[in-house]
């Protein structure tokens, strides 16, 4: 494994203002992620933990500190460069899914080439490819309202896997699915794991967060506990 | 991202708010349908008006006692008349080469009778001429006598209405009928023309200038009808009429000429003014629809902005945001534009079927205008929601807030 980090942070601070009172969702956290990890980001509500996935993923800017992917130093790149840099280096699961309601499974699969300006042709044969990876090749004129939550999430799965970012950043990825398509889903995003993707989960299922080979724990912004 | 696939995912996004869609193409159908609408009108208007003067007559001048100071315009209906044309200006003016017919003009009007029947109709005395200038056929008998025109002789022609109110289906030929004090011999019935601005031809009864000089105990003319040889021997005409008539008014140029290409030049601006005006509210229209598709884009964007934040998470730039959202308006504008053409053109059809007489045509400039102003008014008003969406922050977008 590399020994550069592909992911500093360094002091990252992040305040919001509700009304009167400012309210540090991120406050001085610093964190080295590296390529391969598999990380859970464990806390009660309000802790930070979704602030710090945003931020991992480039969706979020700082108000103070430092942020570094694979060696490079990002933290004021203007947001035209910071989009293509998510576009070719993250993948994003939520727990919503966020799939597009008129597109199907295969179209909203295909969402990331398009931006990219692939050939037609060419993105016909990679969402084949990831649709029939996850089992879903007989779903792919589906809209998202015909297929189950379980499937949704995976189309979501082969969505944010197609441009084989080497980072996916998942956001309470179960947390609208039962506990089968749970597991399923699990096991999925812990197999890209194994062929080395880097994978950064969000979740309060303890469960879920112990699988994890590095958990860490946020309290009102601060990381307090990191082990793994 | 690809423009095909920009497209591709703007119309998809249209057909998935089918209500909304045809809200906006409804209304910019509409509005550049009433630019098609108004505009044609405005056109059916001046070529109308255009054909009424050419109704009157090729290479025609019409000359009026007395001199009107104003130019450029109205007819001198005002004025003074230092001196009254007569019979003699007119057969002066037969001196020009450059001259064709010189029909004299006295107006009146008289009671019309034959056997029990009455009509109050308007007597027109004139020479033989007339019926050339005005471009006038017999229906029935034969012309005026072209005798020496200062001769009054006892003989009439008839127009349509006339003829058919007093005798109705009888022959009227060589019949007498009386007008005013005196007996007339009927020796032709006028073909009907019509109306030709304003002085029906059909309702009208035409006798001997000389005729109508005893009739109306007047020795003046109402106005003389020229045509000059050819058109391009119009001003040479305009000019020898002003000389001839100035000698015989001891110097003096108090007589007007007006030329009925200048008639037709003013209306024709005059018209096509109202066309422009007509378009020109006919857009407000347009712009009302505008502001239609921004209200209802920004109502889109505030929906939509989950997807938003989704395109922003996969890696659409700022400027990609923006040229979906502007191909959206785009296209909505431009189908709309479509749309309206259809409609305004069948409308265009409809109303030349249901009023024959009346000939509405789109100018072509409308035509392209409406096409062109719907494509910026999209463009224009897509902007700003556009821009909105474009700007929103991924993350809040992605929560939906």
């Amino acid at each position: 494994m590399n020994d550069e980090p592909l992911i500093a942070l360094r002091d990252v601070c992040r305040q919001f203002q509700v009304g009167d009172e400012t309210v540090h969702a991120l406050d001085h956290v610093s964190l080295d992620i590296h390529a391969g990890d598999y990380i859970s980001v464990m806390g009660p509500s309000g802790s930070g933990k979704s602030t710090l996935l945003n931020m991992l993923g480039l969706l979020d800017q700082t108000n103070a500190g430092s942020y570094c992917f694979a060696g490079r130093e990002l933290t004021t790149l203007p947001e035209e460069q910071r989009a293509q840099v998510r576009r070719d280096n993250i993948g994003f699961i939520f727990q919503s899914f966020h799939l597009i309601p008129r597109l199907t499974a295969a179209e909203n699969v295909e969402l990331p080439l398009v931006l990219t300006g692939m050939p037609a042709s060419e993105r016909k044969i990679k969402v084949r490819q990831a649709l029939t990876g996850l089992g879903l090749a007989d779903r792919a004129d589906h809209r998202p309202a015909q297929l189950s939550g379980g499937q949704q999430q995976r189309v979501a799965i082969a969505r944010a896997t197609i441009m084989h970012a080497p980072l996916l950043l998942a956001d309470e990825p179960t947390g609208n699915l039962d506990s089968h398509s749970s597991t399923e889903v699990i096991r999925i995003l812990e197999d890209l794991n194994t062929q080395g993707i880097t994978l950064v989960v969000v979740t309060h299922d303890t469960e879920i967060g112990k699988r994890a080979r590095r958990r860490i724990r946020m309290v009102d912004g601060r990381v307090v506990g990191d082990d793994g | 991202m690809k423009p095909q696939d920009t497209l591709h995912f703007s119309y998809q996004a249209l057909r998935a708010y089918p209500g909304r869609t045809a809200l906006i193409l409804l209304a910019m159908c509409i509005g550049v349908a009433a630019i098609i609408l108004l505009t044609s009108l405005g056109e059916g208007a001046r070529l109308y008006v255009i054909g009424q003067f050419q109704g009157l007559g090729s290479n025609l001048l019409i000359v009026l006692p007395g001199r009107s100071e104003t130019t450029g315009g109205a007819p001198p209906m005002l004025g003074t008349t230092p001196r009254d044309l007569t019979l003699d200006d007119a057969l002066a003016l037969q001196r020009s080469p450059a001259i064709k017919d010189v029909a004299p003009i006295i107006l009146g009007a008289a009671p019309v009778a034959y056997e029990s029947r009455e009509r109050e109709v308007t007597i027109m005395g004139s020479t033989p001429a007339l019926l050339s200038a005005r471009q006038l056929d017999l229906a029935l008998g034969q012309s005026l006598p072209d005798t020496n025109p200062r001769v009054a002789t006892a003989v009439c022609l008839l127009g349509e209405t006339v003829w058919k109110e007093l005798f109705g289906n009888r022959p009227a030929l060589g019949a007498w009928v009386r007008i005013g004090e005196s007996r007339f011999r009927v020796i032709g019935v006028l073909a009907g023309k019509g109306q030709s601005l304003g002085s029906d031809m059909s309702d009208m009864v035409v006798i001997p200038v000389a005729s109508a000089r005893n009739l109306f105990n007047a020795p003046s003319l109402f106005r003389i009808i020229v045509t000059a040889s050819s058109q391009g021997q119009l001003p040479q005409a305009e000019q020898d009429i002003e000389q001839i008539i100035r000698q015989r008014h001891d110097g003096e140029n108090d007589i007007t000429i007006i030329a009925q290409d200048s008639l037709i030049g003013t209306f024709d601006n005059i018209l096509g003014a109202l066309t422009w005006a007509l378009g020109g509210i006919a857009a407000i229209s347009l712009i009302v629809a505008g502001i239609l598709i921004m209200n209802v884009m920004l109502v889109a964007v505030s929906q939509r902005k989950a997807e938003i934040g989704l395109l922003k998470a996969l890696g659409a730039p700022t400027s990609q945001v923006l040229r979906l959202f502007l191909t959206e308006a785009t296209l909505l504008a431009s189908a709309g534009g479509a749309l309206g053409l259809v409609l305004g053109l069948s409308g265009v059809l409809v109303l030349n079927q249901a009023v024959p007489d009346f000939s509405a045509q789109p100018p072509l400039w409308a035509l392209i205008a409406s096409v062109l102003i719907t494509f910026f008014t999209g463009l224009l008003f897509g902007s700003i929601p556009a821009r909105q969406a474009a700007r929103l922050d991924p993350v809040a977008a992605l929560s939906g807030r």
